[in-house]
């Protein structure tokens, strides 16, 4: 494999990882503060719609990413309304909220398909950038996969070092208590789902503004899922959300780069994998009560009422 | 579409169903498997449609109903649009060959055609494009703007109709250069923008300079122009996708079959036919070229178009070597049609195996 290869194999890589460590991130939140919301797939494909509309009228790509993210903050408003304040069943309201997407963003995007506009383009950093081999490697890519690194670090930092991050985990942990003890917990969690909804947007407007620059009906295909495996996989982890992404996202390119060399593997066992680890991981840490206790929020799924 | 199976649905109900009478329209129905606005092989079937309805105007009704899943859902949608007193009902995806003959028993006098299937009836007539004479035309250009001598194909999935499309594409270019590779990578969906994409790049890295691909998306064409190097658009014209990448499209128009189709029904002289057109009937169209083509393949490429529509030429005429070296066709002869219909394996020359 030549040098100009592996630059090419890497950025193929990094794109593919970006929507879903954004996807996952913003689910990873949502899922701290106690709340599943399965509607990622949904939520990413308005993203997408949204911000592929708004970016071919208004010609501005940056719109298009705001578009996005107010689309997909719409969504989980939504599944917020429905969720908190009249306490329907989360995993059948985000098994809703995927369907209405899906269907939504279909019909709005009826009078933009066959359109095409130009992509985001990776940004150059002076200095940087002209350093030999590494300058191309890694600092010749677009802000959406910077802004992933930022936001990486920033939850990372959010969780351990925040007080609002151990606010946040103690509402998953334990909504009643953190009621007792004056958090307002239905604001913490509107919050949390906003921002995962907000993140989707960002990660589906990624897939029409940045790797294919098209509307097509459907075009998340299934990535929606992949992030919400992604934050099981990861145990609730912003670091280990990142690596499982770059595995996830680069199994699929590596496995087509094994095609083109004639090596085949089967694609179906490819697409099972982030699943297959899923479950794994699941029945890793469901050994015994302690290891549930340490990785997962406990009061996942639950909804919760204040009583006064 | 669901509101249109919706009052479909409710014409029947409230007795609205009317059996056509002199005077009355020809009513015809499309049952499409995708999004009319698919820019691929949908598109093409409605552009067919609407060429049809102009030519015949006020004598011919037609509706469509889209997205229809390859289903349970198909035979209902045939089903009501039957019972809609659709006279002519054209089914254009080949999971909707069981659901159309099934209707077909219980409407004995409304006329069925269904696209790429092999079944026919008293009232189901078949018809397919040679879709693969447009592949080896192609081919033909793709030989000739190599310059690193990998061709690149990107496959939904390893049907014989797509294998079909590898080896006219490979054949098409060995035709004019004996040296080229084709490197193939299937991403296992008709529709998945990114993994076309993701594909694309993948090859490019490998060192392929001009992309074909069986997928319905213009990912690839997308990418190609972003990457500087030739694709081709496939079922319908993609150059507005890649401007510059675009070399030529092979498309498919369907408006000369349908139109030829409703007439005999106006006539009453429609019966259950297999129709199988390609370059020389109009169905399979190339585009014109890009003008980065040099005057010398383009004159190369006409002539070649000329043989296939004249016939001297065979895509699929002998010799064809498989990739072991054993000959499967002997020089002079044509691969029998059945062979052809179920064609499972590589020409020499192109590159992996197919997945199992």
């Amino acid at each position: 494999m030549s040098i100009e290869q592996m630059i090419l194999i890497f950025a193929s890589i990094v794109a593919a990882a970006t929507p879903l460590a954004f996807a996952a991130f913003g689910e990873l939140v949502t899922e701290r503060a106690g709340v599943l919301n399965l509607g990622v797939e949904g939520m990413m494909l308005m993203g997408a719609v949204a911000g592929f509309a708004v970016a071919s009228q208004s010609g501005s790509l940056t719109l298009g990413f705001g578009a996005g993210l107010l689309a997909g903050l719409a969504m989980s408003l939504i599944f917020a309304v429905l969720t908190l304040h009249l306490q329907t069943n989360q995993v059948a309201t985000g098994l809703a909220l995927t369907l209405f997407g899906a269907g939504l963003s279909a019909f709005i995007g009826k009078s933009y398909v066959g359109l095409s506009l130009q992509g985001l383009q990776p940004i150059s950093i002076p200095y940087l950038t002209d350093i030999p081999l590494i300058g191309r490697l890694i600092f010749h890519f677009d802000w959406v996969v910077y802004g992933s690194f930022v936001l990486l670090f920033g939850l990372i930092w959010f969780f351990k070092y925040s007080r609002w991050g151990l606010v946040v985990r103690a509402v998953g942990e334990s909504p009643v208590s953190a009621h007792a003890i004056g958090y307002p917990v239905i604001r913490i969690r509107y919050l949390a789902i906003l921002f995962g909804g907000a993140m989707s947007g960002i990660a589906g407007a990624y897939l029409s503004l940045a790797i294919t620059p098209m509307w097509v009906e459907g075009m998340t295909s299934g990535r929606g899922w992949i992030a919400l495996a992604l934050v099981v996989f990861a145990t609730w982890k912003p670091i280990r959300v990142m690596v499982g992404a770059y595995l996830f996202g680069g199994v699929t390119i590596l496995q087509f780069y094994g095609q083109g060399m004639g090596v085949h593997i089967p694609s179906e066992i490819l697409s099972m994998l982030p699943y297959l680890v899923t479950i794994v991981v699941l029945v890793l840490i469901s050994r015994n009560p302690k290891t549930i206790l340490l990785n997962q929020p406990m009061s996942l799924g639950q909804s919760f009422y204040p009583r006064t | 579409m669901k509101l249109k199976a919706l009052f479909v649905g409710c014409a029947l109900s409230m007795g609205l169903v009317s059996v056509s009478q002199a005077g009355e329209p020809l009513k015809v129905g499309f049952v499409y498997v995708g999004p009319v606005g698919d820019a691929g092989w949908t598109y093409a079937h409605d552009q067919g449609r609407l060429a049809m309805d102009k030519v015949f105007g006020d004598k011919v009704k037609s509706t469509y109903v889209e997205n229809v899943p390859e289903g349970a859902d198909a035979e209902r949608v045939i089903r009501q649009l039957a019972a809609d007193g659709n006279k002519l009902i054209f089914t254009t995806s080949f999971g909707f060959m069981n659901p159309t003959l099934k209707v077909a028993k219980a409407y004995p006098n409304t006329d069925f055609e269904h696209a790429t299937g092999y079944k026919m009836a008293k009232n189901v007539g078949i018809y397919q494009a040679r879709s693969w004479e447009g592949a080896y035309m192609l081919g033909v250009l793709a030989g000739k703007m190599t310059k690193s001598n990998i061709l690149g194909f990107v496959g939904s999935y390893p049907v014989p109709e797509v294998v079909r499309n590898i080896d006219a594409y490979t054949l098409g270019a060995q035709s004019v250069n004996p040296k080229i590779k084709t490197k193939v990578i299937w991403v296992s969906s008709w529709y998945d923008p990114a993994r076309e994409r993701q594909a694309a790049e993948t090859m490019i890295a490998q060192g392929a300079d001009v992309l074909a691909q069986n997928t319905d998306s213009p990912a690839v064409i997308q990418t190609a122009e972003e990457k500087g190097v030739y694709a081709f658009g496939w079922d319908s014209d993609m150059a507005k996708f890649g401007p510059k990448a675009q070399l030529t499209a092979s498309t498919l128009n369907w408006s000369k079959y349908y139109t030829m189709e409703v007439k005999q029904v106006l006539d009453g002289t429609w019966k259950p036919a297999s129709t199988l057109w390609g370059m020389k009937e109009g169905m399979v169209v190339l585009t014109p070229l890009n003008p980065a083509v040099p005057a010398d393949v383009a004159e190369l490429f006409k002539a070649k178009e000329q043989e296939i529509i004249s016939g001297t030429l065979m895509p699929f005429g002998g010799p064809i070597v498989d990739q072991s070296g054993k000959v499967r066709v002997e020089t002079g002869k044509e691969m029998p049609m059945d062979e052809l219909m179920s064609l499972n394996y590589y020409v020499k020359g192109v590159e992996g195996s197919i997945p199992k």
